[in-house]
This record gives C-alpha cells, sequence and structure tokens, in this order.
C-alpha cells in the first residue's frame, strides 16, 4: 500500500488508460451521486412535512359537528348537530388532568367589520384565552383576549399582523382603536402573528362569552379546540391523544344521542394521528429511496466489476508477459485491485463531495412544498462509500486472482 | 548451465493422452549458443516452455545453473524466472502503454531495484541494442525489428544466466532477422549461454550447436559451424 514503486506503475496505468478509469469512475461517482441526492431530499421530505406541522401546536385537537346520517334510537338521519358550552364545561371539568390548552369557538355569521369608513371582509370568533397557544400564535403588540374579557363579556378585539397592515396604513398603531363590528364597537386590545403564515391570519377574534352574547349566539359551539400535556415519547402522546379523542366523542355521541358508528355527524381532528400517518408515509418513502439507492449503488458494483472483467481480459497478455518477467501471481492481484480500489475511492469520494456540496449549496433555496432543506448524514454517505470501495475490490478480486493464476504460454497466445 | 535427464510431459486432450515429449536428455554448458530446431508438433516449444518454467514436465529432471528445478509453484517459479532466464518471443510482447525504456526496466522492477537504477540500467542495455534515441518511444512507434531488439535488451537487463528465444525472427524480414542474429551472437560471444527455438535453417546454422527434435526425442545433436550474421548485415 505504501510502496512508492506500486504507486508509480500505478499512476503510469491510469495514465495510459484515461478511458477506462474515467468510465469506472464514472459509474462509482453517478452510483454515489444519486444515492445521496435521494436520502437528501428523503430527509428534506421529512423536514418539509414537520414544518407543516410545526403551523400548529402539534398535538392539536378539533371537534366540530354536522348533520347525522344514521337513525339512532327512533330519530331520524339528517338532524344537525349543536354543541352547547355545557358540553365544553363538561369536557374541560372531566379531562381537566390531561388537558393542557383549551378553547371553545363560536363563528360570527356575517359579521360586517368597519374602520371609520373602511369596510373590510374578514371572519370574527368568538374564542377563549387557551385559543392562542391551541393555533402557536404569537403576540406582536398588546395583548391576547384572556379570561377576565370572557367572564366580563368584553367588547375587545384581537386583529392580525396582516389586517393591521391592511387597516392601519400609516404606522397609525391599533391598540386602543375601535372597529364596527356588525354595528358595535370593539376596541382592539392586542395583534397577533400565526406561524402559519398570511392564510392564518385572517380573522378577528373576540372573547367567547361576548360572541355568543352580542351575535346572538345563546350558549351555541361551533367548534372545541385541545392540546394535551406533553408526554415523553411520541407513542406514548399518540396513544393518549388518540384516547382522549374517542373518549370524548363517546361522550358528545351520548348527549346527542348519535349512533356511535355515525362518522359524519361529530368529527374529531387530532393532529397527531395525522402526524403519525404523515411520518409512516415519510418512513415508506424514504425506505423506497433507500431501497433505489441501494439498487443504484449495486448496479455500480456490477459496474465496476463489469469493468474490471474487461480491464483482466484486455490485459492479460500484459499479465502474461509480467509473470514471464517474474512477477508473482499475488503481485499481479496487488497492482490490479490496487488500481481498482484507487479509482473507485478517488471516484466514491468525487460523487460524494459533488453531491454533498449540491445538497449545502442549492438546500437551503428549494421551495417546493413538502421539501424543506435536503440534507444528508455526512456519515451515512461516507459509510456507503466505504461499502461501494469494499464491494468494487471484491468484485475485482475473483478476475484478478483468476488472471493471475492463468498459465503464462496461454495468456501469451491470448490475442 | 542447462542439464535435462529422460524428461517426459504429456497433454491429456479429452481422453486421449497426447505424449510430447518422450525422453529428453541433453546439456547445455555456460556461454553455448543452441538452436532446438524441428517441425511443428515436434515438441520444440513444449521443451521450451519446460526449460522456461512456464510448464512443469510429467517426470524426469531439470537443473538449472547447480539449482533442481522441481515441485515449483507460481511465486517460486516467478521467483526463478526472474532471476535466471530472459526470454524473447516471436510477437515480442511488449506492453503496449509503455515506452521501450519502461518496457525494458520492467523485469528490474520485479527485482525490486529502485526506480532511478532501474531506468539508468536499462538505459544502458538500450544502448547496447542501439536504440539509445528510441528510449522513449512507444512500441508502436516501432518497427518489428527495433522491437524485437527492446525485447532482447528486457531479456537481458536482468542479467539472467539463460536468454531463452521462441522464434525471435519469426516475425522479421530476412534482412531484419540477420540483424537480430547479430545482436544474438555477439551477446554471445561476450559469454551468455542461449537458447533458439526456430524452424529456419539459416538462423539455426548462425548458431554454434543445433538439436534437432522429431515427435518428441531428439533426433540430431550437432555442433556446428557458425555462420556470422554480420557478412549479410
Amino acid at each position: 500500500m505504501f510502496d512508492i514503486e506500486r504507486w508509480q506503475e500505478i499512476f503510469d496505468t491510469i495514465r495510459k488508460n484515461k478511458l477506462r478509469t474515467f468510465l469506472t469512475g464514472l459509474s462509482v461517482a453517478s452510483g454515489i451521486f444519486i444515492l445521496v441526492i435521494l436520502l437528501g431530499f428523503g430527509q428534506g421530505m421529512q423536514n418539509g412535512i414537520a414544518q407543516e406541522f410545526e403551523e400548529d401546536a402539534s398535538n392539536r385537537i378539533v371537534v366540530w359537528t354536522q348533520v347525522t346520517t344514521k337513525e339512532y334510537k327512533g330519530l331520524n338521519p339528517g338532524r344537525t348537530i349543536q354543541m352547547r358550552n355545557e358540553n365544553y364545561d363538561h369536557i374541560e371539568t372531566r379531562f381537566n388532568d390531561q388537558l393542557k390548552d383549551r378553547s371553545a369557538m363560536f363563528r360570527v355569521r356575517d359579521a360586517m367589520v368597519n374602520y371609520k369608513k373602511e369596510s373590510v371582509g374578514y371572519s370574527v370568533q368568538g374564542i377563549n384565552a387557551g385559543f392562542q397557544f391551541v393555533e402557536n400564535q404569537y403576540i406582536s403588540e398588546g395583548r391576547y383576549i384572556n379570561y377576565q374579557d370572557h367572564k366580563n363579556g368584553a367588547k375587545v378585539a384581537v386583529i392580525s399582523n396582516t389586517i393591521k397592515k391592511e387597516i392601519f396604513k400609516n404606522g397609525i398603531s391599533p391598540l386602543n382603536e375601535y372597529l364596527d363590528i356588525s354595528g358595535i364597537q370593539f376596541k382592539v386590545i392586542g395583534v397577533y402573528g400565526d406561524m402559519g403564515g398570511e392564510r392564518e391570519e385572517e380573522r378577528i377574534f373576540i372573547p367567547m362569552s361576548t360572541a355568543q352574547r352580542v351575535f346572538n349566539g345563546a350558549d351555541r359551539v361551533n367548534n372545541l379546540y385541545y392540546t394535551l400535556q406533553p408526554v415523553e415519547n411520541f407513542d406514548q402522546a399518540v396513544a393518549e391523544s388518540t384516547k382522549f379523542s374517542n373518549d370524548m366523542k363517546q361522550y358528545l355521541q351520548e348527549v346527542h344521542t348519535v349512533a356511535p358508528d355515525d362518522t359524519s355527524a361529530i368529527n374529531v381532528f387530532n393532529t397527531l394521528e395525522e402526524v403519525k400517518r404523515f411520518f409512516t408515509l415519510i418512513g415508506g418513502i424514504k425506505l423506497f429511496f433507500w431501497f433505489v439507492g441501494i439498487c443504484t449503488i449495486i448496479a455500480g458494483v456490477v459496474g465496476v466489476s463489469n469493468i474490471m472483467l474487461i480491464v483482466v481480459k484486455e490485459r492479460t497478455r500484459e499479465i502474461g508477459v509480467r509473470k514471464a518477467l517474474g512477477a508473482k501471481p499475488w503481485s499481479i492481484v496487488g497492482m490490479i485491485l490496487h488500481e481498482s480500489i484507487f479509482v473507485t475511492a478517488i471516484s466514491g469520494f468525487a460523487g460524494l463531495i459533488f453531491s454533498m456540496g449540491l445538497l449545502e449549496i442549492f438546500g437551503p433555496y428549494i421551495e417546493v412544498d413538502y421539501i424543506v432543506n435536503p440534507t444528508v448524514n455526512f456519515n451515512v454517505a461516507i459509510t456507503t462509500v466505504f461499502i461501494l470501495i469494499f464491494a468494487g475490490a471484491v468484485a475485482g478480486f475473483f478476475p484478478a486472482w483468476r488472471a493471475a493464476n492463468i498459465h503464462v504460454i496461454d495468456a501469451l497466445r491470448d490475442e | 548451465m542447462i542439464e535435462i535427464k529422460d524428461l517426459h510431459k504429456s497433454y491429456k486432450m479429452g481422453s486421449n493422452s497426447l505424449h510430447v515429449l518422450k525422453g529428453i536428455n541433453f546439456k547445455a554448458e555456460a556461454g553455448e549458443l543452441v538452436a532446438i530446431m524441428g517441425s511443428s508438433g515436434s515438441g520444440k516449444s513444449t521443451l521450451l516452455n519446460i526449460l522456461g518454467m512456464l510448464d512443469e514436465a510429467d517426470s524426469g529432471e531439470y537443473t538449472l545453473d547447480g539449482v533442481p528445478i522441481k515441485n515449483l509453484n507460481e511465486t517460486k517459479a516467478a521467483k526463478y524466472r526472474n532471476k535466471f532466464l530472459g526470454f524473447i518471443f516471436q510477437s515480442f510482447n511488449l506492453i503496449n502503454y509503455k515506452s521501450a525504456l519502461e518496457n525494458v526496466a520492467l523485469p528490474l522492477y520485479y527485482q525490486r531495484i529502485p526506480r532511478k537504477e532501474r531506468l539508468a540500467k536499462s538505459m544502458k542495455y538500450l544502448e547496447m541494442v542501439g536504440l539509445k534515441e528510441w528510449s522513449h518511444h512507444l512500441p508502436n512507434e516501432l518497427s518489428g525489428g527495433q522491437k524485437q531488439r527492446v525485447a532482447i535488451a528486457r531479456a537481458m537487463v536482468g542479467e539472467p544466466k539463460v536468454l531463452l528465444a521462441d522464434e525471435l525472427t519469426g516475425a522479421l524480414d530476412s534482412t531484419t532477422s540477420y540483424e537480430v542474429m547479430d545482436l544474438i551472437q555477439k551477446i554471445n560471444d561476450q559469454g551468455n549461454t542461449i537458447l533458439v527455438v526456430t524452424h529456419e535453417n539459416d538462423i539455426a546454422h548462425m548458431c554454434k550447436r543445433i538439436i534437432h527434435l522429431k515427435d518428441g526425442v531428439i533426433e540430431k545433436d550437432e555442433k556446428v559451424k557458425q555462420v556470422r550474421a554480420s557478412q549479410y548485415v
């Protein structure tokens, strides 16, 4: 390995057989390149999905109701199910230990929002203080709606950064300004932003109790929002939130006399279950990428061994001459393997550096849905290179060994 | 220098066995220039292969420079070939991607001689065969006679005990053949032992002794008056 004479001999051979060397190198480098890029995009997809779910608290549970589709206990299908404050209160009391943030939501229908002479089209929703955390909203100015507002039925509103930009144009602070919502004045007390971006910032929030009282809501509730107390590991979290979802659904079905197998009347959306499904999907995709990558590597190895076979065939006569001049079998094997390992290693690392460089430089600029910052684990990549070198060496060994043991006479007769 | 006693060799051809050498006995002293003649199928190439340790005899003794050659494995054979023998082939067998100088230096590489020394020594031998100016040319830039002279320099460079030449003029025209034989005679004059396998009468008569092979036995072993090749050049 550290025999300078051997190295000179190998460099001589490589220099004088450029095409052969190039082809071997190309098949190895492209194999590594494709693998790294595929793995990078697998990771990129995982990052992308993770980012999608970062927008909301990741263990978020939402409940909404529609009409029944099944006959149950003598009641016709097609009944509209309407949740009430008492449902919200009951769940809050019963599952208090498990819940972290909670909020009911009442959608104000056909709200007309005016600021001075200007009319804007945003939806207005009554919510509780916990809503901020369920939706992963942050406060830019002022404060969020709190329990006190709810208790007092305060006529206050929280607007978003987007709304602020649109209504309060010349840098006026929106705080303590008054919005006219369907003829009633609401004082702006805060400005929120949402991690989910602009499409999540099209809503104006007012306290739940105010919304119900002022806009003729009685004790009606449209949606329920919850997040659960965090637990150590992901599977446990999924299990607990699934259980909570089911218990809650069962309770609501009992109270509203809904058939237990009616999938439409009461709907529970559990982010964690969704996340889990996505992660399973990504797991599948990554597995597939690995599969494709490994197939590519195998194709690379087969390519290398093919080239090695040709090399040995092409050099049979030369090997015969060398043996006649006193080369020992092992020195022939060593020479061929040394050359192949050297070429595989150089081109493998070239492919690795090129592909990783590409991911490093262009990865952060990739802006496609569900693909964010594709990167690849360096250790994985470098291990693959070594596996490829090793496989190339093994694949090259057998033809080399056979060639080294050919009878010199036969080798010299070879045309 | 070379001593062979009762050498037998047969090849298996399917179910038949082809007896090629049927008991060869001969002795060659140091400094001899021996031609081995015979028609094709007489066993002369087989004999040369056995002498060159490229093939092994079924029975019989072979002593080279006092060393009994038997039970060779590949590694040992390679060592002996490198130390004792220089080969010259009909089809030159130069490595086509190496220059004349590098081709000559190859046996020295396998003697583990450092590169500088190797190249200097090879240059000396190239000069001896009159190809100093051609040292950096690739084989395909040389004429047939020049290629064979490079091959001779390569066979000589390791300072072997015996030079083995297999139809060394077979691929050359007669003028070039005589030039090459002239070189062989000069090398022989310096005291080197050379065995030449040929089927050409005139080439054989440029040696000092001719062994006629026929059907695997020595038919005739005669000393001849050497014809100097220089008179034809």
